[in-house]
């Protein structure tokens, strides 16, 4: 298995919380991984440090040969090569909100990979209808459902073709069948030769869908290996927790700000 | 060309729009300007300024006089060139006609309210007799509604010159004028302080026409003749002998009193004036939209100095009138620079409600949700694309609505900048109202102008909303 994703004893802290104290995690070319815990264990914290939207205070992320070093984020230009590497789908899925869903496809290989608009249109088409959602072309994101403006957050995804792709709680928003559709949906692209890593706390859906799981919890990964062995005999107390309670760990469904001009309090 | 400063709003006989022809002026003021300039040769050109303006305004060279019953006194004698006094009147009081017999002179009002024009000296002896007696000064902005107020029964007596006095008495009546003046004084022009040259030629023009009997025959023309003049020419070192037998005050026939039955003819001026408010009012609003969106951009991107620079000046200028700004760019730095009226007014509003729009912007662009930002970013676009492709098309958005009804706030805000003598459609609609003694007419015309502008930009403001608000 070749390592894409690296990631060795991450330290990070928010205001005087530590969050994450040592997490190492690996992620291979062709694998689904669920990086599993209860709400509040600092999935998205890893899942953004490895994106470069937040700084580490010590340990290494290296993806595909780029090495994110700890402190303050290094400037847009020189994240190029891991801008390229990475793509991540967000738990809102922040679809601009502006453009149509073809648009929202298109945008970053027009403007970050400089394509002709056409040859971008050409591709955006060809992702959407792999992902049946090409019917939607034209829609602003606002008017989606939840599991459409999801789809088309995994395409303007890959439309940059990334080898490493982060999702950070995919299934909130899904009824069981989107679910089952979304697990086919990682599964291909694994086969494509991608490494996934999936923040989820949804037991069953990584069960059924990752290759392997690692349980977060007090901020280092305490336990991992085949879904079938560490969710059905668990080894450690905090992967118990997680099975017993499913309910509790539901993590509040962050809620997209309502697009108002009399949102002013927020502003 | 003499360049002459006057307040048309101050209306006949001084200075008033003439009824005939509204963007032409008449009054004795303007006979004694035209007398003046024909004296010395030169074509005469009036000047719109607010009367509380005439003297700041003669010394940053808006004009070279002020001619508009500006009355004598030490402290002006003192800051500018004044000439000599070319017309003498008397501070009259007016009571209710059933107080005739007990408020006679100002020490019958202890305890009593008393109007008058503020920045007067009439105001100042109020303040006098108040600080002795008790006596409530009311200062107005203007020297009608002192005698409006007069007869509701708001006020218990106006003290003001008997010109006032008397042509209130004519247009409105309801009071009686005492004949016991309490003071006398002068009206004189007034120039800067930095021109006695010309002050010394137009008091010799003025002395001329005392000797000949022109300035004479103005005052009867308009009605304001009393044998108090001849006494004041005589002080003026002209020869009693000139001068023609003394004779009461006559009527006024040429006094607007009319009352706006002739309408239309204010019309075209009044959209013409409509015109300058239009005008002033998109000029200042695209330095406001320009100028916003630099602070707001500044105050976002910038470093941190640069961010605490622009949070002042929004805070400055947010947190004073936009009046007092007005007075300093236009007033304030005529001694570094001296803007023309128009352009000061320009400035000024289009700086104040830059700090406005740049409040809107910055508003709008926090308001695109961090996650969107992040999104692009992680796809590859540069700080500066995310700016351009995301976050500025949707805060524009959300800054169209607000910015419009911005816009409609200045196309009323506009009509401050009369006070550096700028006659836009309030204050010409002033002026009219003087003129025909009425406020209703010119008041309701202006209204529907403004309406007319207004009304279409609040419904595109509400549409806008509607279309963007996600709903």
């Amino acid at each position: 298995m070749s390592g894409l994703l690296l990631v060795r004893e991450l330290r990070l802290s928010l205001g005087t919380r530590e969050i994450l104290r040592g997490v190492d995690l690996e992620v291979s070319a062709g694998e689904v991984c669920a990086l599993m815990g209860i709400s509040g264990a600092g999935k998205t914290s890893v899942l953004r440090s490895i994106a470069a939207l937040q700084r580490f205070e010590s340990g290494s992320i290296a993806v595909n040969g780029f090495r994110l070093a700890p402190g303050p984020l290094p400037r847009e230009s020189r994240l190029r090569p891991l801008r390229r590497s990475v793509g991540m789908v967000f738990q809102a899925h922040s679809l601009f909100e502006h453009l149509t869903v073809i648009e929202n496809v298109g945008l970053a290989p027009v403007h970050a990979l400089g394509w002709a608009p056409e040859r971008a249109g050409d591709l955006a088409h060809k992702l959407l209808a792999s992902l049946g959602v090409a019917a939607r072309a034209d829609a602003f994101p606002r008017q989606l459902s939840g599991g459409e403006a999801q789809r088309v957050a995994i395409a303007r995804v890959l439309a940059l073709d990334p080898v490493v792709v982060l999702m950070d709680e995919p299934t909130s928003a899904l009824d069981p069948a989107r679910r089952a559709a979304l697990g086919s949906t990682l599964r291909a692209l694994a086969r494509e030769g991608r490494g996934l890593l999936i923040a989820t706390h949804d037991v069953e859906f990584a069960g059924a869908h990752a290759d392997r799981v690692a349980i977060l919890a007090s901020g280092v990964v305490v336990e991992q290996g085949r879904p079938d062995e560490v969710l059905t005999r668990p080894s450690h107390e905090a992967t118990r927790e997680l099975l017993r309670t499913p309910e509790a760990a539901t993590e509040a469904t962050e809620a997209v700000r309502p697009w108002s001009i009399h949102g002013k309090e927020h502003m | 060309m003499l360049r002459w400063g006057g307040d048309a709003e101050g209306g006949a006989p001084f200075v008033e729009a003439d009824p005939a022809d509204p963007a032409q002026v008449r009054g004795f003021d303007v006979e004694i300007a035209a007398l003046i300039a024909r004296s010395l040769g030169r074509e005469p050109q009036f000047v719109q300024v607010g009367w509380s303006c005439i003297e700041p305004s003669v010394e940053r060279g808006d004009f070279d006089i002020g001619l508009s019953g500006v009355e004598d006194s030490p402290a002006r004698r003192a800051e500018h060139s004044v000439t000599i006094p070319y017309y003498e009147f008397r501070e009259v009081l007016a009571v209710r006609p059933p107080d005739r017999p007990r408020f006679r002179a100002l020490a019958d009002l202890g305890g009593r309210r008393v109007a008058t024009l503020g920045g007067t000296m009439a105001y100042q002896m109020l303040l006098e007799e108040g600080r002795r007696t008790g006596l409530v000064p009311v200062s107005y902005d203007d020297d009608v509604h002192p005698y409006a107020d007069l007869a509701s029964g708001r006020v218990d007596a106006v003290l003001l010159d008997d010109i006032i006095a008397e042509r209130s008495l004519r247009r409105t009546g309801g009071f009686v004028i005492q004949p016991q003046p309490v003071a006398t004084g002068h009206y004189v022009g007034v120039l800067s302080r930095a021109n006695p040259a010309l002050r010394d030629s137009v008091n010799a023009a003025l002395r001329a026409a005392m000797r000949n009997g022109s300035l004479e025959r103005i005052f009867r023309h308009w009605g304001v003749w009393n044998e108090s003049q001849l006494e004041l020419f005589a002080r003026q070192e002209v020869s009693a002998g000139a001068l023609s037998s003394p004779s009461p005050v006559g009527r006024a026939p040429p006094l607007s009193e009319a009352k706006g039955d002739r309408g239309e003819v204010y019309l075209p001026a009044l959209l013409r004036a409509a015109g300058i408010t239009v005008l002033l009012s998109c000029l200042s609003m695209a330095i406001a939209v320009g100028l916003g969106l630099l602070v707001a951009a500044g105050r976002i991107y910038g470093p941190a100095l640069m961010r605490a620079g622009l949070a002042t000046y929004v805070e400055v200028t947010r947190g004073t009138p936009v009046l007092l700004q007005l007075f300093v760019i236009y007033y304030g730095l005529s001694g570094l620079v001296r803007l023309p009226a128009f352009l000061a007014a320009v400035l000024g509003l289009g700086l104040n409600y830059a700090a406005y729009e740049s409040e809107i912007y910055r508003a709008a662009l926090e308001a695109i949700p961090r996650s969107q930002l992040e999104a692009a970013r992680t796809l590859g676009l540069s700080e500066r694309q995310v700016l351009r492709l995301v976050r500025a098309p949707q805060a524009l958005r959300l800054a169209l609505a607000p910015m419009t009804n911005d816009f409609v706030a200045l196309l009323k805000d506009s009509s401050l900048v009369s006070v550096i003598t700028v006659v836009e459609l309030t204050k010409q609609t002033a002026i009219y109202a003087t003129n025909v003694g009425s406020w209703a007419l010119p008041g309701l015309l202006c209204a529907i102008v403004y309406l007319a502008l207004s009304l279409p930009l609040s419904h595109l403001a509400r549409r806008l909303e509607r279309r963007w608000s996600g709903a």
